[in-house]
């Protein structure tokens, strides 16, 4: 290749989770795979929908249904996209505001939990007597915070039509809206979940691991043309997010990489947020009280990066609440876990050798057949404990079922 | 609904001086009923009662998402404002998009009556943009020329030179070091302030 080699624009969203394309442009893991990768930041989730879709960028960091909700035309701005790996599993966190957080210390003697059941049984009760729906602030329609609250608060009690309303909200913003009182709980990920307790308008509910143990978070979304006439720029973008995956995923470099992506340019946020973050310690409310959690975001263990079919059915299923017509086999095939592997060949890399999994049905790290061997796949379970089978689609995981008598 | 006179059309954007712009450039382009909205969050409310034809708005505004969900019913019991981005005329879209600016049409509008709402949007985002790229650097040159006299004050009173020669000596030192005579002004400005 000569000159820039590929150059590929993509445009991110300031969060956290914007560390393995930062990293991968910072780190020189793209300039190794001959691609000139150019992050072009934007404000807003509309913004990078549309850009990707006019072709304005080549690629996106995009919420994981995103890809889906475009190519299936379920969005505004209906264009084929793709999503041939993962740029993050997790990451997300619940908050109220301090005065539901009051009402909760009050009437159950906590605001924080572990027990994802338990926080919801909790909201429920402390939500009954506001007499109006639950307003619950969320960063974009099709995304894991708008359906992991609706999964969620379904089976602890709420009616989802009639006992709580999402409100679109960017993650910058959240700690504003939940401060003005315009909303009462919010979905978010970091550092806006901590950030708004850091400015003292928040108290930390839950961490969205304790709903999903691995949630799909963002996907790389990358348009028909550099998946079709450009197809070895995307594989070497593929094996250089691979590789800045691994990085990040090291705790020796969280240090450094919240330095990154704290700057101006990037998530503009302060650096001691941001490890917390990638950490997994929230301090949780007023009283700084630090809770460590668990695969709070992964980068690059348990296959993190794998963009499996399963997940992108479980979403489908999950989207089918308000769109009954969508196809699960089209969504599946948005998430082209074919090129992930394609691409990542030459690095010899260990992958899962099947392209979808039972959802859920992984209580710890499980070995799991891989193409040289074995390789490691971390917990993914539900709260509820429930599994879902890509083939047999929604139907597997029941009906929505309370867990509050 | 869709052939009311004159066009209704809601500006969203933050900023006042481009805000401003756009419906100075909309008043040359047609006759028009335009609403400025300069707070995006309480758009939605606002857009209910104005019940515009054409909303315009700002791609810098965070809110614009917030704006989105408005124009889409985000669950059944929600009454969506019903407007959408028009796509029928990509290359105009993408150029839009790409100088800033996005606009969403009431259903059923008239396509042609966009085109000229849009045009007169685009042009005046990128004159907002050329003023202030001209601003930036006005105020880059005259920041610049202030550094550049304190470093001659201090050279002037540490060597008893004039003020031709405190020049001379910073620009020979930007030649011999290979750096811009700027950089110079702002080391000597800093030691200066240091050695105090």
């Amino acid at each position: 290749m000569s000159g820039d080699g590929e150059f590929i624009t993509c445009a991110f969203i300031p969060l956290t989770d914007c560390a393995i394309l930062v990293a991968a442009h910072e780190l020189g893991f793209a300039r190794q795979e001959g691609v000139t990768l150019a992050l072009r930041r934007e404000t807003s989730w509309s913004n990078v929908r549309d850009k990707l879709a006019l072709g304005l960028v080549d690629a996106a960091h995009m919420l994981s249904p995103m890809p889906i909700a475009m190519s299936l035309g379920l969005s505004a701005m209906a264009a084929d996209i793709s999503a041939p790996i993962l740029l993050s599993v997790n990451g997300n966190v619940f908050g109220v505001s301090r005065a539901l957080a009051q009402r909760l210390r009050e009437e159950t003697g906590a605001v924080w939990g572990s027990d994802a059941a338990a926080v919801g049984a909790a909201l429920r009760q402390v939500s009954r007597p506001l007499g109006r729906r639950l307003r619950i602030g969320s960063p974009w329609r099709f995304s894991m915070h708008t359906l992991l609250t609706r999964y969620w608060l379904g089976r602890c009690g709420f009616d989802i039509a009639g006992d709580i309303e999402f409100v679109v909200v960017p993650p910058p913003y959240m700690a504003e809206v939940l401060g003005a009182g315009e909303i009462d709980v919010f979905c978010v990920g970091e550092p806006w979940g901590s950030s708004a307790v850091a400015r003292g308008v928040a108290d930390l509910l839950l961490a969205g691991p304790s709903v999903w143990r691995a949630a799909p978070e963002k996907a790389l979304g990358v348009s028909a043309r550099l998946r079709d006439d450009r197809p070895e720029a995307l594989a070497a973008l593929i094996r250089a997010l691979y590789r800045a995956a691994g990085w990040c995923a090291e705790p020796a470099h969280r240090s450094a990489l919240a330095e990154i992506l704290a700057q101006d340019h990037y998530v503009a946020a302060p650096s001691e947020l941001i490890e917390r973050a990638l950490s997994g310690r929230f301090i949780t409310g007023a009283g700084g009280d630090v809770r460590t959690v668990g695969g709070a975001i992964e980068f690059f263990g348990g296959a993190a990066t794998f963009p499996w079919r399963s997940q992108a059915a479980w979403i489908a299923s999950q989207l089918a609440w308000d769109e009954p017509a969508i196809e699960p086999a089209r969504a599946m095939s948005v998430f082209r876990p074919d090129l992930y592997r394609a691409a990542l060949a030459p690095l010899a890399a260990d992958l899962p050798a099947a392209s979808a999994k039972i959802e859920g049905s992984l209580a710890q790290s499980t070995e799991a057949a891989s193409t040289a061997g074995v390789v490691t796949l971390g917990p993914d379970t539900f709260f509820d404990g429930s599994v879902f089978d890509p083939d047999a689609g929604a139907a597997s995981m029941g009906a929505t079922k309370n867990l509050t008598p | 609904m869709s052939t009311r006179m004159p066009t209704r059309i809601a500006v969203i954007d933050p900023n006042r001086e481009r805000a401003l712009l756009i419906v100075d450039g909309l008043r040359e382009a047609g006759d028009y009923d335009i609403h400025l909205i300069g707070d995006a969050f309480s758009a939605a409310k606002a857009l209910k009662d104005i019940d515009p034809d054409i909303v315009l708005v700002d791609l810098q505004s965070p809110t614009r998402d917030s704006l989105e969900s408005v124009t889409r019913a985000s669950g059944p019991l929600e009454r969506p404002v019903a407007m959408f981005v028009d796509r029928s005329d990509e290359a105009m879209l993408r150029d839009a998009i790409d100088a800033g600016v996005s606009a969403y049409v009431v259903d059923g509008f008239a396509k042609e009556r966009i085109k000229p709402v849009l045009e007169a949007a685009i042009a005046r985002f990128h004159a907002f943009d050329r003023l202030r790229a001209e601003l930036e650097a006005t105020k880059q040159a005259l920041a610049e020329r202030k550094l550049l006299d304190r470093a001659k004050g201090v050279i002037m009173q540490a060597k008893s030179v004039s003020e031709e020669e405190a020049y001379a000596i910073l620009r020979k030192a930007a030649m011999d070091q290979n750096r811009k005579i700027v950089e110079i002004a702002r080391s000597v400005v800093t030691a200066a302030e240091l050695l105090r």
